[in-house]
């Protein structure tokens, strides 16, 4: 069954030279990359590095200084682009609004724009928490789910919109390694049944390599490399290399 | 506190464009009314009782010993209509529902939830401010119109028991009766729904733009009472002076 009854095919986006400067501290100082249709790109970078700022651009909660970009050859200011084209964010903190119940907030999409009679929103909404494994929290409020049932949740209700693009903010972050785990396989499994586009921003280099198609490493708001996981792994940059390998080293 | 006074008119605005998606939001709205009329009818009962007993209290004495007795039910009348029962009501809902509405909405904004109704493209006026603002419009008027009534019943009891004046029941009311009119009253109600939409429109305003943390929450929250009391007194002048002389 499907949430919108949409036939979900990934988009391809397209990020040109896209600069965003807060107070006068450039955060993306051009950006260039692209994601083809269907593909797990992930982002990958140190904390501050505009990772966060590039995703609210992507999906039009920022607005650039300068540079475009392109969701399959259409720029994502043009008033259509948002009934046209399907995308959602699952954020860090899951953001659901506390004052509904989980099923209320993956079925929001749809009560709200009046997609499907109520009965079966309800359905919809059932089977999306079943396929994150949250059957039970159906009728729980967010203040009572622990982080990562949150961010499952959060992926819930993206997935009822049944998105063409996905961007994820750090979707494993203060999350145990079983439940980064199982994000990990929602986001694959998710490829695999549906063939969206998904854009996964993440500093944790477990994930990133578990998932991605192609990653790109980003660092002082500019990109340092794109590539599949093998070339940038094998990548010879200092900064790269540092990230990717750094431990944590005890004295004897 | 005026420099944001054009942003504030803009999404006074934007929600009266957002009126024809009134229906789509009814229980939204329902809610707002209900938690608005919950939260606010005993204070409202217990403020509007004494105003009136105090009105009476301060001008019996002083118009009976000047033989104006009959002139006590319409003092009260007129003073409570027009002027107290709009204004205290309209001070009291901004201090608990305003107040509420800038700490909710601000901590939808502070907490990336009012982002997630923007990924969602559910445009947050229509699901955040329209019910609100609906709901104060219509709840406060009522409110008021309540407030006026427990009023003039709290200056007929202190007109009656008070020993100074000792004006009897019927008496108070068919003196008010002689003074004060329905237009009196239709004043006051005219003047709580211009509050309402102050209240509604400031108080929404700053949870829209609340920034930072828990203390970005407390500012806002304190920003919204503060401005729509300065907001509500500057407009009952204007209002008075100019559309209810």
């Amino acid at each position: 069954m499907n949430g919108a009854n949409h036939n979900v095919t990934g988009v391809g986006l397209v990020v040109r030279g896209l600069r965003k400067e807060f107070d006068g501290q450039a955060v993306l100082n051009g950006i260039d990359f692209e994601v083809q249709p269907g593909e797990i790109f992930v982002i990958m970078g140190p904390s501050g590095s505009g990772k966060s700022v590039l995703l609210k651009h992507l999906i039009g909660l920022e607005e650039p200084d300068a540079g475009e970009i392109l969701i399959n050859d259409e720029s994502i200011t043009a008033p259509e682009i948002a009934v046209k084209y399907r995308m959602a964010l699952v954020f860090q903190s899951g953001a659901l609004l506390n004052s509904l119940t989980v099923g209320e907030n993956v079925g929001l999409y749809l009560t709200e724009h009046r997609l499907k009679p109520a009965d079966e929103i309800g359905k919809i909404v059932l089977e999306k928490l079943t396929d994150v494994g949250l059957k039970d929290a159906v009728h729980k409020m967010p203040s009572e789910l622990s982080g990562g049932m949150k961010k499952r949740a959060a992926i819930a209700r993206a997935l009822v919109i049944e998105p063409q693009l996905i961007l994820y903010d750090e979707p494993t972050s203060e999350l145990d390694p079983v439940s980064s785990v199982v994000i990990g396989n929602e986001i694959l499994e998710l490829k695999r049944r549906t063939g969206v586009t998904s854009l996964v921003v993440s500093h944790d280099r477990d994930l990133a390599f578990g998932v991605a198609d192609r990653i790109a490493f980003i660092a002082e708001g500019r990109i340092v490399t794109i590539g599949t996981p093998d070339e940038v792994k094998n990548f010879k940059d200092p900064l790269v290399q540092n990230f990717l390998h750094i431990e944590f080293q005890r004295e004897p | 506190m005026f420099e944001n006074v054009g942003e504030v008119v803009l999404l006074f605005w934007r929600t009266l464009l957002a009126l024809p998606q009134s229906w789509r939001q009814r229980h939204k709205i329902f809610e707002q009314f209900f938690e608005i009329g919950n939260a606010s009818l005993l204070m409202v009962c217990v403020l509007s009782f004494f105003i009136g007993a105090v009105i009476a209290l301060q001008t019996g004495p002083v118009l009976v010993e000047r033989s104006l007795a009959s002139a006590v039910g319409g003092v009260v009348g007129i003073a409570i209509a027009k002027e107290l029962a709009p204004v205290m009501m309209a001070i009291l809902i901004a201090g608990r529902i305003g107040s509420a509405m800038a700490a909710e909405i601000g901590s939808m904004r502070v907490y990336q939830e009012i982002d997630a109704l923007r990924t969602m493209n559910i445009n947050p006026i229509h699901y955040l401010v329209l019910p609100r603002m609906i709901a104060i419009a219509i709840a406060l008027p009522m409110l008021v119109t309540f407030s006026i009534l427990v009023g003039w019943f709290g200056g007929a009891v202190v007109a009656n028991y008070n020993h100074h004046m000792e004006i009897p029941f019927l008496a108070f009311f068919s003196d008010l009766k002689n003074i004060v009119v329905l237009q009196d009253v239709g004043n006051g109600v005219f003047k709580s729904f211009c509050f309402a939409l102050i209240i509604g429109s400031v108080s929404c305003h700053q949870g829209l733009t609340t920034i930072g943390g828990p203390r970005g929450i407390g500012r806002s929250v304190t920003k919204a009472v503060v401005n729509s009391i300065v907001f509500i007194v500057i407009f009952d002048y204007i209002l008075t002076r100019f559309l209810l002389k």
